[in-house]
């Protein structure tokens, strides 16, 4: 019993969730049906992947702020290159590589450029934006034809939606790089001291590029998967998508300080915003009453995070 | 001002830290309280300023006794704490420093700045510091923070001082300024209580000193009827016949050239050689630029000019990572800022710079060899630890200091550089470190030991550099080894 609690203890986070679920299903019983639970896991899969991805990204103490227009311009890259007849394998290569490159920017600025994780990316932000609609000329882009892009956002294999199969992937992938590789232990150790780190002979600089890298990369990923599903890209795309991941990672329990927090405790983050999304218009409450909602959830969170 | 504490118990978690203590400080007197880490030593001080509340026992102050239960009303008795990490706001001018929380109001309710700013100018007069009050607090030394420190004690009426490791970040001069200001205080009869790990400062500047092991009071002493060799022997408990143990390895080859490095604003000129199995001692002031050659040669600082050549070869060390790869260790000076990571495991910081040592066949981070690597050098240099999962910022700092000493052995260096390797380091884990520190020799590691402590120098080195203001004055072999001529030396004498 003293096990249980010591676990729940550490896991408001997931305690929270349950509560929610709890909470949700006795207001009303339909939210529990699998059709609506597949539902969520396929909604929360794009938010899912841009903060894995924000994870490392907190972890070593820094911020993304640009995965809402990484988002829009692979996006945006990836519907002309399909619409002008590319090779929907070849597009989506190129496209991944695109938005890894857009990280190893913010990596580089951060890094070796010495900013401040919050400015290099407020910057890239608004210049990756700026980018993009320029690009599409202000105007959405739709109409690409392939079966193969359309079936990642709207597939499913053994009745799993293939979004959900990509974000548990994904899942594994960074608990096991955070867990068993070296540059998972860089990670923590440059988000713990970052000095310290440096004195012990760990390249800071290959290590913060990484994470950005890899943020940009995850978040091409949930790119591709909405581009896929609604056939098109809008310039306004990803909007404070980052916002939304950032809720999400420190939720999960993950300090902003860096060096400390889990994937686990992000997922638990990713699935309360899903619920909370879901729950709030099954229930029938309206898009302005639901941020009031969302906000007040993520204040409590984190104080009673605080308080422990 | 006179203090009086009376059979003072405490305990944490069952766990009891002070046993019947008795403790008295009489008006201007500076009283030494000294003791291994985790002696009781600060809780002794965290009770009489209400940062910790005693389980039994009296405080009384001036013949009164008095009962402070939290650090508000600890903060009206007369008593300054000035701890070992100095708590000034960098970005914020002295005066405001000084004033913080506590400003002058005119008759109109604004901050009357020019009558703070006489105020302060004249008690930092008090503690012989002429200067600007204007300045940010960022840019003044830290030995003379330590001053202004005293200074707004003094503002606030403060009669008795507690004064934590004050001269562990000091140069010899601020050492001098600061004893002098001791000296001129007490006789206005403001008493401080002084603690400290440097037991030579005792003889200089104490009149009493009290030895606390395990949370008892060994004895009282007057500092005229002791030796140092007593002090030692009151706090460790047994007979310390050699504070320096002895080595009779001989130095082999040259392992590191040093030629003509330069780096401007730092240090001009350095040219030395250190051999296998030998310990060059590195003396002089704070700010001579000892520190600065030592990270150059780890590749944090890059040098303008010079040579560094490692078993013979020329070599560009551009980073930690090119230090490690030619077999150089850095023990730094700051702990906990440089040398450990505060929140993470025992394990986890023993094998920072040592993960691709830890990698399984498939080159996946393999817990098991990490916990073995971990407890090997746990053995070798005897860290008590409980569990090596366990805070590493739950371990003494003696330690701590072993776990970072821990995690360069691991690297097997060829050179390894020591920077301030006992600060902050009790007597017993000293020793220990010295005994560490021969056993490399043995083993063929050439070591560089930077030391303000010149009986530790000297007890340690086969040769031992003197630097000052950036130059490298001289280069002495054992046999002119002396104190005077070192102290000399570092300050710009012949």
């Amino acid at each position: 019993m003293n096990k249980v609690k010591d676990f729940l203890g550490k896991n408001t986070a997931l305690v929270g969730l349950i509560v929610l679920i709890l909470i949700i299903t006795v207001i009303d019983i339909n939210f529990i049906q699998i059709s609506n639970l597949s539902n969520v896991l396929r909604q929360v899969s794009i938010n899912g992947l841009i903060a894995l991805g924000m994870t490392f990204v907190i972890l070593t103490g820094g911020i993304d702020l640009s995965v809402g227009s990484i988002f829009a311009l692979t996006g945006a890259v990836l519907t002309k290159m399909l619409l002008s007849g590319v090779d929907p394998v070849i597009a989506i290569i190129l496209t991944l590589i695109l938005g890894a490159l857009l990280g190893l920017v913010n990596g580089v600025l951060i890094s070796y450029g010495k900013l401040q994780a919050f400015i290099a990316t407020l910057g890239t932000m608004t210049l990756y934006r700026g980018i993009t609609r320029v690009f599409m000329d202000g105007r959405p882009i739709t109409g690409f034809k392939s079966d193969l892009v359309n079936e990642i956002g709207r597939g499913y294999f053994l009745g799993i939606p293939i979004p959900t199969i990509i974000l548990i992937i994904a899942i594994i992938i960074v608990a096991f790089i955070l867990k068993k590789t070296i540059f998972g232990k860089e990670v923590y150790a440059v988000g713990g001291n970052e000095t310290a780190a440096r004195f012990s002979a760990i390249n800071i600089n290959r290590v913060k590029m990484k994470v950005y890298t890899i943020s940009g990369f995850l978040t091409t990923i949930a790119s591709i998967i909405l581009a896929s599903r609604l056939n098109s890209t809008q310039p306004n795309a990803g909007m404070g998508y980052e916002l939304d991941a950032i809720a999400a990672v420190v939720l999960g329990g993950t300090s902003l300080a860096g060096g400390r927090g889990r994937v686990f405790g992000t997922v638990v983050g990713i699935l309360i915003i899903g619920f909370l999304n879901n729950g709030l218009n099954i229930l029938g409450v309206t898009s302005f009453y639901q941020d009031v909602v969302k906000g007040v959830v993520i204040l409590l969170a984190v104080l009673i995070d605080r308080k422990k | 001002m006179k203090v009086l504490m009376k059979n003072i118990n405490k305990s944490f978690y069952g766990v009891p830290v002070l046993k019947n203590v008795n403790f008295e400080l009489d008006s201007g007197e500076v009283h030494a309280l000294v003791g291994e880490n985790g002696a009781g030593k600060s809780t002794l001080m965290k009770i009489l300023t209400g940062i910790e509340s005693k389980n039994s026992g009296e405080i009384y102050i001036d013949g009164k006794e008095i009962n402070v239960k939290n650090v508000i009303e600890g903060m009206k008795l007369n008593i300054a704490f000035l701890h070992q990490e100095l708590n000034a706001l960098p970005n914020m001018t002295i005066w405001e420093n000084m004033f913080l929380g506590r400003y002058i109001k005119n008759k109109m309710g604004f901050l009357d700045v020019d009558q703070m700013k006489k105020i302060a100018s004249s008690k930092l007069k008090e503690v012989g510091l002429d200067i600007d009050v204007d300045s940010l607090m960022g840019d003044i030394p830290i030995g003379l923070q330590q001053l202004i420190e005293i200074a707004s004690a003094l503002l606030w009426n403060k009669k008795t001082i507690i004064l934590d490791e004050p001269t562990s970040a000091l140069t010899a001069r601020e050492i001098k300024i600061l004893f002098d200001t001791i000296n001129s205080l007490k006789k206005e009869g403001v008493s401080f209580i002084y603690i400290t790990h440097r037991l030579e400062e005792i003889f200089t500047i104490c009149d009493r000193v009290t030895v606390l092991r395990d949370g008892e009071i060994i004895g009282t002493r007057k500092i005229k009827d002791v030796i140092i060799e007593d002090i030692i022997k009151m706090m460790v408990g047994y007979e310390m016949t050699e504070r320096y143990p002895k080595t009779d390895h001989k130095p082999g080859a040259v392992v590191l050239e040093i030629n003509d490095l330069s780096k401007s604003g730092y240090y001009q000129n350095i040219n030395f050689n250190l051999h296998q199995g030998e310990v060059l001692g590195f003396s002089g002031l704070m700010g001579s630029g000892r520190t600065e050659i030592m990270q150059t040669i780890f590749g944090i600082i890059h040098p303008d000019s010079g040579e560094i050549k490692v078993a013979g070869k020329s070599v560009k060390i551009k980073s930690p990572i090119d230090a490690k790869k030619y077999g150089i260790g850095y023990i730094t000076e700051n702990r906990k800022e440089e040398g450990i990571v505060l929140d993470f495991s025992v394990v986890d910081n023993m094998v920072l710079p040592n993960l691709k040592e830890v990698l399984n066949k498939v080159k996946m981070v393999d817990h098991k060899l990490e916990k073995e690597l971990t407890k090997k050098y746990i053995d070798k240099l005897d860290i008590k630890t409980g569990d090596i999962n366990n805070k590493i910022k739950t371990l003494s700092g003696g330690n701590q200091q072993k776990v970072v000493v821990g995690k360069w052995l691991a690297t097997s260096p060829m050179i390894l550089i020591l920077d301030e390797p006992t600060r902050g380091v009790d007597v017993g884990a000293k020793y220990e470190i010295y005994e560490i520190i021969n056993e490399l020799k043995k083993s063929k590691v050439a070591i560089i030991m930077i030391s303000s402590e010149l009986p530790e120098v000297m007890g340690m080195s086969d040769r031992i550099a003197v630097m000052h203001e950036g130059k490298l004055k001289s280069i002495l072999s054992k046999k002119d080894f002396n104190q005077e001529k070192i102290m000399t030396l570092s300050t710009g004498g012949k």
